[in-house]
Formats: structure tokens, sequence, C-alpha cells
């Protein structure tokens, strides 16, 4: 039987990925996947949660957030492409122009 | 009538800040003249308000706001003029008049001019502040106000450098006023813990409500009220052992001295337990002690005086003298005579202390009655003036002194205080060979001062004229004591000699004279030709001590001063720079390395960025995890 703690397990593990790639990654565009991958761990614990409650407030949420991921992403990649335009280049070590 | 009680005291208040406004300026003539006008109204509503009091027997109580009012504690503006206030009220706007116009003359040439006249009637205002107000808070308002403004004044020249002196290794104008300060604060912190202690106990702060509450107050509550503000009397009035200070306030200009170190601000701690005699008349222990120091300044101060040979301090030391007899007056309760004597001393002193600042003014500066002699051909008037504040001081019959002094050592001799009486009576003698010792010494004899090349030349003649009211009320002012009797016993204690003082006073009377005469004619017999200067005295060890004032102000350098400023470099450098001074250093040293240090994180790389939040985002958790397991 599948029970609240696998799918907890499993939201975990992706929260770990997605956290590992923020902080390892240094091309931008795998840190919005990294991001991606955490919002969705998010998203599993709150869809579990939700159902092991029974109460849809929090897949209720779980919409919202797919769908500002979703306008986020929008946003964000035409920054990327912007950018990428000016700069050649989306590695964050090459983009470090506010050096203390 | 209130508003004669607002004109004499807010007219030197109006003149000092009319002064003030010139302060920074050169001398202006007019400052000096509207100040004394000022002084003059302030002097005319005085003495208005004495004979509305003297006449009718009423007194004038006004309110003027109310000041503090904070819970319980309430303390109103208020003034009030009784038969006691108004003497001091008179005494001192009469003084203060004459030291005004005369100062116009003194300080001719001083570049400071205007400054002066503003701190000059600040402290009259300030005076008239403490006589007149009607509860202690005032009193210790005007206390603070005219210790501050003798501070401004004793240091006015406080550009002049040290410089030696036979009894004081180093001395100016400026070293002079903060001794006089220092030493007034330590005597202003027994005073305030006297008025804790009657505030604590009663309530009240009001002169009529304590006075009313002190049957109800047990015997140690009552001395140690009594004792306490004495010690504040003390420092004001200069008794031992906080008495080196007058002195060395002469270093101030003369009629600063005359109107502050002799007629006013030192009589405030006689006023005081004046003032306060329904405290001091219950505290019988409290007052022998009282009369006992009077006693023993009295004559300690007059052996000081032997042997001076500066004017000036001569003339200090007698006015310490002077202070004691009438603390041994109030100390034995006889508080009118205290008042009489506080009185007539402030017209005679006054009176000596502005011709010794002619004499000074003519001599340029010296002040070394060795080197004077033979004044009197040049300087006529100022002789007449202090012969005659002489003779009034000596208690020579009909003159002031004769009749306030006489009456002290009569009060000696009424309450069985035989040792008491015997050293007034010889200090009486003491008195009358000093005084006339230092004016045999500068107007008589053969003129020493040619050969230091010194032109002297008689004081401005309005100067004379001005001082002359003073000339006469020290002449006169004797034959106004039944009336002065009368008046005040309205509102202070009666005290009567007993029928058998009574019948021998004459003969006491006699007594007195015969040591005043005998002073005079030794110091005749030794100065009147010119000066001898005895060798073998002048080396002998009594001279000696004399000399140095019994070596308390070495002492004090050696066993107070000296040893506090050790202790305040080495808790300068120990504590306040090791420790003190250390950890503030060091919380901002702190601030600063972790700054700098933290600054190495601003690599601008946004990877290295969502490091340090992942780092931050792990703390707050486990900062959450941990306080939630321990809160639990």
């Amino acid at each position: 039987m599948i029970g609240l703690s696998h799918y907890l397990i499993v939201s975990a593990i992706l929260f770990s990925i997605g956290l590992m790639g923020v902080l390892r990654r240094r091309n931008l565009l795998m840190l919005f996947f990294a991001t991606e991958v955490m919002l969705n761990a998010v998203n599993i614990a709150f869809a579990a949660i939700s159902h092991f409650y029974h109460d849809l407030t929090g897949q209720m949420f779980a919409f919202f957030i797919i769908a500002i991921a979703a306008s986020e992403v929008a946003v964000g990649l035409g920054i990327l492409i912007v950018l990428f335009k000016k700069h050649g280049s989306l590695d964050l070590d090459d983009l470090a122009s506010m050096r203390g | 009538m209130e508003n004669l009680v607002y004109i004499a005291l807010f007219a030197p208040l109006v003149s000092s800040l009319f002064a003030a406004l010139f302060g920074m300026s050169p001398k202006k003539q007019f400052v000096g003249v509207v100040a004394s006008v000022l002084l003059g109204i302030s002097l005319v509503a005085s003495l208005m308000l004495a004979s509305y009091v003297y006449t009718t027997g009423n007194t004038i109580h006004v309110t003027m706001m109310d000041w503090i009012s904070a819970g319980d504690l309430h303390i109103p503006f208020g003034f009030v003029v009784d038969q006691v206030s108004v003497t001091m009220m008179s005494v001192v706007t009469l003084v203060s008049t004459v030291v005004h116009i005369y100062s116009n003359g003194y300080m001719d040439h001083d570049k400071s001019f205007n400054r002066f006249f503003s701190y000059l009637s600040a402290f009259v205002f300030s005076m008239m502040v403490l006589v007149m107000s009607d509860n202690f808070a005032g009193l210790f308002i005007g206390w603070e106000g005219v210790g501050v403004c003798s501070w401004l004044l004793i240091g006015f020249w406080y550009h002049k450098e040290d410089v030696s002196r036979e009894e004081n290794p180093s001395i100016s104008p400026s070293w002079a006023a903060n001794e006089a300060f220092i030493m007034n604060r330590i005597a202003d912190l027994g005073m305030l813990v006297g008025l804790f202690i009657l505030y604590w106990n009663v309530g009240s702060l009001q002169y009529d409500e304590v006075f009313a509450a002190l049957p109800h107050l047990s015997g140690s509550i009552l001395n140690a009220a009594a004792i306490f503000l004495f010690i504040g009397a003390m420092g004001k009035s200069a008794q031992f052992p906080l008495h080196t200070w007058l002195t060395d306030a002469m270093e101030g200009p003369t009629p600063v001295s005359a109107l502050i170190h002799a007629a006013t601000m030192v009589t405030a701690g006689v006023f005081l337990v004046i003032r306060a005699n329904p405290l001091f008349s219950m505290t019988p222990d409290v007052s022998y002690f009282i009369a006992a120091l009077g006693t023993f300044v009295a004559f300690f101060a007059a052996s000081m005086a032997l042997v001076n040979r500066d004017l000036k301090r001569i003339i200090a030391f007698s006015t310490l003298s002077q202070l004691g007899y009438m603390f041994a007056a109030a100390g034995l309760g006889a508080y009118w005579i205290a008042l009489f004597h506080l009185a007539a001393h402030a017209f005679f002193k006054a009176l000596l202390f502005l011709g010794a600042g002619n004499v000074m003014h003519a001599m340029h500066d010296e002040l070394d009655i060795f080197k004077m002699g033979g004044l009197k051909k040049t300087m006529k008037w100022t002789y007449i003036y202090m012969g005659l504040a002489s003779l009034a001081l000596a208690g020579i019959p009909f003159f002031a002194g004769y009749f306030s002094k006489d009456a002290i050592i009569e009060t000696a001799w009424n309450e069985g205080t035989l040792v008491l009486w015997l050293i007034l009576v010889v200090t009486a003698g003491m008195t009358a060979f000093y005084s006339f010792r230092q004016v045999f010494l500068t107007f008589e004899g053969d003129e020493r001062y040619k050969q230091y090349g010194i032109h002297p030349h008689e004081m401005y003649k309005y100067v004379l004229i001005a001082m002359s009211p003073l000339a006469i009320l020290a002449v006169i002012a004797g034959f106004f004591k039944e009336p002065f009797e009368h008046f005040v016993t309205a509102l202070l204690p009666e005290y009567h000699m007993s029928e058998h003082t009574h019948h021998i006073a004459w003969l006491l009377g006699i007594v007195v004279l015969v040591f005043a005469v005998g002073g005079i004619a030794l110091a005749f017999k030794k100065y009147y030709k010119g000066l001898k200067r005895d060798e073998a005295l002048e080396s002998s060890w009594y001279y000696k001590l004399l000399a140095n004032q019994y070596y308390i102000p070495d002492f004090y350098e050696e066993f107070i001063s000296k040893p506090y400023a050790m202790i305040s470099e080495k808790m300068w450098n120990s504590v306040d720079m090791r420790i003190v001074d250390a950890t503030v250093d060091g919380i901002a040293k702190f601030l600063y390395e972790t700054g700098d240090g933290s600054r190495k994180m601003q690599t601008g790389n946004l990877s290295n960025y969502l490091n340090w939040m992942a780092v931050g985002a792990v703390l707050l958790l486990v900062v959450a995890a941990v306080s939630a397991a321990v809160i639990g």
C-alpha cells in the first residue's frame, strides 16, 4: 500500500534534486529547470496531503502554483533570450558584473 | 504692592539680560549706567516694601506661577516679603547699587566691561531669589545661582596665569573660581540631603508648612535635617573646614569681593540658619555646635589676618571672622542679633572692600601692604572711608559694629557659655589690631611705594560719592538697633538678656572696649610711624604657621587634591582606557571586521548568492526546529 509518507518521500527527493540543481548548475536555463523541479515537488506534497486530509484546499493551491509557474517561465524565458542576445552566454560565471 | 515685589526682583534680571546683549562688544559706558539705574530701581522698590512692612506689619506673599507639579510634589514659584526677607532685600540691593556705580569707575579700563555688569546683575537677581523665595526649593535655586555667578566673577580674569603666593604654591583667578565652586558643591550636597530629609518627612518644602510640621517629627530626624542644612550653610559662608575658598576668591575683581564675598552671598549661610530658626531652635545640640564652630572660626580667621600682607586677604579673613560671630549669635538663639550684625557688617565690610579697591586701583594692582604706606596724602577720602569702616569693624562705640558685635558678645555671656565669651572678646581685640595694622600700613608712615615707581591717584569723584551711603550707614546703622529689634522680632524669636546680664552689661561693654582700644593702640604703636620689620618674629614658627594659614591649604593640596589627582590618573589609565574604552572600541572593531569579512560574499555571481541563500534557509530551519523542540 502506497501511503502518504511515500508521496512525501518522493516529494522530498525531488525537492533535494531541484535544490542541488539550483546550487550546482551554472547555466541559467538549467537553473530554471531546477526551480521547476522544486515547484513540482511541492505540488506533489500539496496534492498528497490534501488527499490525506480530504481537504481540497491543497489541490487548489497546486493549481495556482502550476499557473504561476507557467507565467513565470514565460517571463523568465523572455529575459533569458534577451540576456543571451546581449552577452552571448547564459553561464553565470560569465554574467558576474556586480562583484562587490 | 505685588508689582513692587516683581520690580524689586526682576529689575536686576532685566539689567543682566540687557548687559548680556552687549557682552561681546567693546566697552559701552551706557551699559554700566543702565545697569546701575535698574539696580537703583530695585533698591527703591525694596525700600518701599520695607517701609510698607514696617509701618503696617503686614507681609506680602505672592505666587507667580506653578513651577513643579508632579504627583504629590507641588512647588510653586512663590515669593514672600516679610520682616526677614525685606531686611535682606534692602541690604542686598543697597550694597549692589553702590557696587554697580563703583564698578563703572573701577572697571573703567577693562575690555570686558559689559560682560562684568551682566554677571554682576545676574548675581543680584539670584540673591534676590534666594532671600525672597517662600520655599526651600526656590532658596536652593537662588543658592546655586549665586554660586554660579560667584564662579563666573571670581574667574572673571580667566586669562591670567597661575602665580606663586606665599601661602599658595600656585593660584590664578580660574583656579580660585574652581576651588570656590567645588568647595560649595561639597556643601550643597549636604544641603540637598537636608532638603530631602525635610521633604521626605513633611511632604512639602514651603517654609510655613515645614515649620508647622516640625513638632510632629522625631528628634533624630530634626537633628539630621539641621546638621545637613548647616553643612550647606558652612560651604556658602566659608566656615571651617570649607573656608579656604573665601580668601582665594579675592582673585576676582574687587567690587565682586565687596558685593559677593563680604556683604551678601557669604551671609546666605547665616540667612539660612535665621530663616530656618524654628528648626534650629528645636535642635539645641546642633545649635550649640553652630555657636561653637562660629566662635572657633571667628578666632581662627582673625589669627590668620594678624600677619597677612595682602590687603584684600586681610579683609577676607575679617569677613570670615565676622561670619563666625554671626553664626555664634544664631547658634545661641539670638537670631535677630545675627541678622542685625549681618546687615551692619554688610555696610562696613563692603565699604572696606571698596576702599581697598580704590587703593588697588591707585597702586596698579599691588596688594602687598608692606609696599604701601603714606597714601593718606593722595587718597584722603579713601583713608576716611576705610578708617570709618575699620572703626566700625573694631567695635568702637557709636559705630555700627559696636552695637551689633557687643550684642553678640553679651549673648555669649548671657547664655553662660563663658569659654565662647572669652574667645569672642579676645577676637574683638585681634579684629581691632589687624584692621588698624592694615589701615596704618596703607595710609600712614613712610611712602614705601615710591621705590617701586608707583604714582598713586585718588579714585573718581562720583565713585567716592557713591560710596558715601555705605560710609554713613557704617557710622549710624547702630542707632537703629531698637527699631530693628522691634521690627524683626515680629517674625524671629525674641531674645532678652537676663536681669543679671543686664546689670553688668556696662562692665562687659568696657571689657570688650578695652580689648578693642588695646588692639588699636598696639597697631598704632607698631605701625603708625612706618614699617619696622621684626626678623626674629617673622622667622618664628607661630608667625609662619599663621602666615601659611595653619598649612591648611597645603594640607588640602597634599592629602586631598594630589591623592585625588593620582587616583584619577590611575582610574583613567587602567579602568577608563583599558576597560570602558576598550569595550566600546571592541564592539566597533568587531562590527567593522565582520563587515569587512562578509564583504567577500558579494561576488556578483548569482550562483554563489543562491548557495548562501540555501545556507540561510537551512540555518533558519535548524533554528525553527531547535526552538520548536525546546519550547515544545
